[in-house]
């Protein structure tokens, strides 16, 4: 693929990275303002020998993408709001089963039917949490068109490295914004397959990991390694047990997968940071408007700069715990009453204090907004 | 035979199963794999899905590629894997509260699309796994945990549901029947299409004693003398036919199949490359 210049949608650069990242099936149910992801990879994956599938609805085709993954090919489905609550039993299920897969998430105003082409980032805390039980997740939010097409290929990748499903978290602004990007070309991009069995047949156990980064080698049904999944509670062999070490042992690998991994996870931006007094945390398109906020109040020497999450689910609690002992205020500007907040008091409150700022009326935050928030503090 | 079979197909480690005495579930089991063995398919080219019952064990047990899913997506799931891989023999095993109750949509649209997909349905008339509710299939007027004054919910024909639906080869069997179970499974997987075989179970266990059906032998009995062959059938009046159902071949047709069709696609494009 040569490098190219385009003006798109975020929409269409997630089509774009996707399929850059080796995405060869999707499953989908159209939804607002998710839509054109479904009709984007529909025209494009027959071209490059990809399967596209419309299904009965989001359950479906969350289903649809785990048995394909299962069968080798890197899958992916998007939604928005209530077709991402639907997924959540079987995003558990990928959870355990440890079944990589992409689910997009371009948030919408809610709860239930709610707005539906309004720009919310109310699913912060269902991203992280949606599914029962503990269990692993990533989340990843970009805040440019350049940005959705990198983060989808990062996001596959993740998850083939880390047999965990991995949720990009877009919201309405930036999957509906042209922006012009240009493409990188093939060998500029970086592409992470799964793992893949080294021993016999015989020898074969699904869930096994001798190594270090406590993600199992996968086959693929039809290679040759016959296999059970199961969402319950499993051994190495991948059938069920009942055993409280085995069940301990499991989700405490499974939670452990990405801990010990955190660092080759995390993505995050700082800007203007260095010597701020007063740091913003905002992710997604609110990000932008903070970015202009930040660079008015630097205009009247007031100290503040931005920490923007990139990677969400895991939060990068280290970074964030040491930027909280050099500032004197952090302000979580996000456009929901107030759910990442919760997390950046969990991981800073005892070193500063810790301002939010949140609107849920379908509408952007202006940086005039924040400014003002701004100069409270 | 029967042992050279459990030898062959069966994970022998992950016996013995769960199924309670005199459950007809592990007979309909060992008619689907004769079928298979039958046809000659390799292990390594069927693979087993199922959702979430006591008939959805059924996977766990054999030694093909298996999946035990969420409780109703089993062809959800199946869905995806036959797409991926389309040489794949995909067999889905489900209960009838599994398929028809909160998997029926899936089974609609599956039958629908006519993916090369064989359903294989246990139908006990009862959800046994969580104890004896009244499902989809539990007759009008009988009981279950969550009927305890008889069922007034209407119960679906499974098999004139899955052929309104779309399915182009339709069967149904007993438990008692095992060789038309074996004969049907053979002829559904070399359809090509979405086949749909139901095979009338007995669940001693909750709907036996709920409903006053006796032990299992009694069921199996009641099996043996309410089922009527198609062809049998025809001969019979409305009379005779009273209180009875159909065993047999039920429906057969040819369309055109999911995945060879969205192969033309693909291959549209290879062309103009
Ligand atoms: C989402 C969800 N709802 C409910 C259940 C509980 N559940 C497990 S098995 C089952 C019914 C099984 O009945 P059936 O499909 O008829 O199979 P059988 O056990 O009778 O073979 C139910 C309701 C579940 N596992 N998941
Ligand atoms: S509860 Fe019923 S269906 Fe389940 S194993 Fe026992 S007899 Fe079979």
């Amino acid at each position: 693929m040569e490098k190219k210049v385009k003006l798109m949608q975020g929409n269409e650069a997630c089509v774009e990275g996707a399929i850059a990242a080796g995405m060869r099936f999707f499953a989908g149910y159209p939804i607002t303002p998710s839509t054109e992801i479904a009709e984007f990879s529909a025209q494009k994956l027959p071209r490059v020998g990809g399967k596209f599938i419309q299904m009965e609805d989001e359950i479906a085709s969350m289903a649809a993408i785990i048995g394909a993954s299962l069968t080798g090919l890197k899958s992916m489905t998007a939604t928005s709001g209530p077709g991402f609550s639907l997924k959540q039993e079987n995003i558990g299920y990928a959870s355990i089963a440890e079944v990589p897969c992409v689910i997009v998430n371009v948030q919408r105003g809610g709860p239930s039917t709610g707005l539906p082409t309004s720009p919310a980032q109310g699913d912060v805390m269902q991203a992280r949490w949606g599914t029962h039980g503990d269990h692993p997740i990533i989340a990843l939010t970009p805040s440019s068109v350049r940005e959705t097409f990198d983060l989808t290929v990062k996001a596959f990748n993740l998850s083939e490295r880390y047999r965990v499903p991995v949720v990009l978290l877009l919201d309405e602004v930036i999957a509906h914004m042209r922006e012009k990007i240009e493409i990188p070309s093939k060998d500029e991009i970086e592409i992470i397959n799964r793992k893949k069995p080294k021993v016999n047949i015989e020898d074969y156990k699904p869930y096994e990991t001798d190594d270090s980064d406590l993600v199992p080698a996968m086959a693929s049904y039809g290679e040759g390694y016959r296999f059970h999944v199961t969402g319950l509670v499993h051994d190495e062999t991948g059938f069920p047990s009942n055993s409280p070490v085995v069940a301990e042992k499991l989700i405490r690998r499974l939670i452990d997968k990405i801990e010990v991994n955190k660092e080759d996870i995390i993505l995050y931006e700082e800007y203007n940071l260095e010597d701020a007094e007063i740091a913003i945390v905002a992710y997604g398109s609110t990000a932008r408007s903070a970015k202009s906020a930040i660079d008015m109040a630097r205009d009247e020497g007031i100290k503040v700069g931005l920490f923007r999450p990139i990677t969400i689910w895991p939060a990068a609690d280290k970074i964030i715990e040491k930027l909280s002992k050099r500032v004197k205020t952090i302000i979580v500007v996000e456009m929901n009453l107030g759910q990442y907040v919760y997390e950046i008091e969990r991981i800073a409150s005892k070193n500063c204090s810790i301002k939010s700022y949140g609107r849920v009326n379908g509408e952007l935050i202006t940086p005039d907004e924040i400014l003002d928030k701004i100069k409270e503090v | 035979m029967s042992s050279e079979l459990i030898k062959k197909y069966f994970r022998y480690n992950r016996l013995p199963h769960i199924w309670c005495p005199g459950c007809g579930h592990g007979i309909i089991l060992r008619s689907v794999v004769e079928a298979i063995d039958e046809l000659g398919y390799s292990k390594d080219e069927v693979c087993v899905v199922s959702g979430i019952g006591c008939s959805s064990r059924a996977p766990g047990y054999l030694d093909f590629n298996t999946l035990h899913t969420t409780h109703g997506r089993a062809l959800a799931f199946a869905t995806g894997i036959k797409m991926a891989n389309p040489n794949l023999k995909v067999i889905v095993i489900t209960g009838d509260g599994d398929c028809t109750a909160i998997g029926g949509n899936h089974l609609i649209h599956a039958a629908r699309r006519n993916i090369d997909i064989t359903t294989i349905v246990f139908n006990n008339n009862i959800y046994g796994m969580t104890g004896g509710q009244y499902s989809p299939t539990t007759p009008q007027g009988e009981k279950g945990t969550t009927a305890p004054y008889g069922n007034i919910d209407k119960n679906f024909d499974l098999c004139e549901l899955a052929k309104a639906a779309g399915a182009t080869y339709v069967g149904r069997s007993t438990a008692y029947h095992a060789k038309l179970i074996n004969k049907l499974v053979k002829a559904g997987m070399q359809n090509k299409g979405f086949s749909f075989i139901e095979t009338v179970s007995v669940c001693p266990t909750y709907y036996g004693r709920k409903n006053k059906k006796g032990n299992a032998v009694n069921m199996m009995k009641f099996l043996k003398d309410n089922a009527v062959n198609v062809k049998a059938a025809r001969a019979l009046n409305d009379e005779q036919l009273k209180g009875k159902f159909l065993i047999g071949e039920l429906y057969k047709s040819v369309e055109p199949e999911y995945t060879d069709e969205y192969k033309k696609i693909i291959n549209s494009f290879q062309k103009e490359r």
